[in-house]
């Protein structure tokens, strides 16, 4: 019964994978980019980790695909937003249909 | 050339899911789990993922394309990992993501501040 509910877990997860490198790949702008990508590809990796914990049960390697869990969990969002800090100020432009851009409107403000 | 560019992709697509449904990869060792041929089946899924991020790294018009593409590919081959340790039973797989994991984030976070054009220490 583990390995059915472990294999439906690991399915979700590809299905998020393969999504979100899609939308990697036809999305017009870096950051409708790294919308797509991180937060799809992080949940699937995840999904894939949790599948194989309760593929393999309570042993030391279940006990490590948790704590990959979250490590995964915590330093996916530092690195997404770093990476696109680092993009607005090396002035990497928005795509044309973009609406609103409220970091340059804050700096602008402070300034 | 459009016609050209749909031509290969839906070659590459009928490849891999013949693949998919008539040569699960042959390295399952693992027998006290049952219906391990469907996950030695999910592999071709993480290579095709793999390769569209390895399609925008190539394409990809400004610097943050290709540290978003490598970052995906980092997080994509822990979980190929994971595939790996059920499909083999050999538990040291999940070691090599862990570690793959760490040393992802730190090359990111190093890679968006020389984006970002100024030095390491501030």
């Amino acid at each position: 019964m583990n390995s059915i509910i472990g294999l439906v877990f690991i399915s979700v997860g590809l299905a998020f994978d393969v999504f979100g490198c899609l939308g990697l790949v036809r999305l017009p702008d870096v950051y409708n980019r790294l919308q797509a990508a991180t937060k799809c590809v992080t949940l699937g990796t995840c999904s894939i980790l949790f599948g194989m914990f309760l593929m393999v049960g309570f042993v030391g390697a279940g006990i490590k695909a948790l704590l990959c869990i979250l490590f995964l969990i915590l330093t996916s969002p530092v690195a997404a937003h770093a990476i696109a800090r680092g993009a607005h100020r090396a002035g990497v432009k928005l795509w044309d249909g973009s609406v609103v851009d409220k970091y340059k409107e804050d700096k602008e403000g402070e300034a | 050339m459009k016609t050209l560019k749909w031509f290969i992709g839906a070659v590459v697509l009928t490849v891999i899911i013949g693949l998919i449904l008539f040569k699960p990869l042959p390295f399952l060792f693992y027998k006290e789990l049952p219906y391990l041929g469907l996950v030695g089946r999910a592999i071709y899924i993480i290579i095709l993922s793999c390769a569209l991020c390895l399609y925008r790294i190539w394409k990809g018009p400004t610097g943050a394309d290709r540290i978003v593409a490598i970052d995906m590919l980092g997080i994509m081959i822990v979980g190929l990992c994971a595939i790996l340790t059920v499909s083999t039973g050999r538990s040291w797989y999940i070691d090599i993501g862990i570690a793959w994991a760490l040393q992802s984030f730190i090359s990111t976070l190093a890679l968006s501040k020389y984006l970002e054009g100024r030095g390491f220490d501030e």
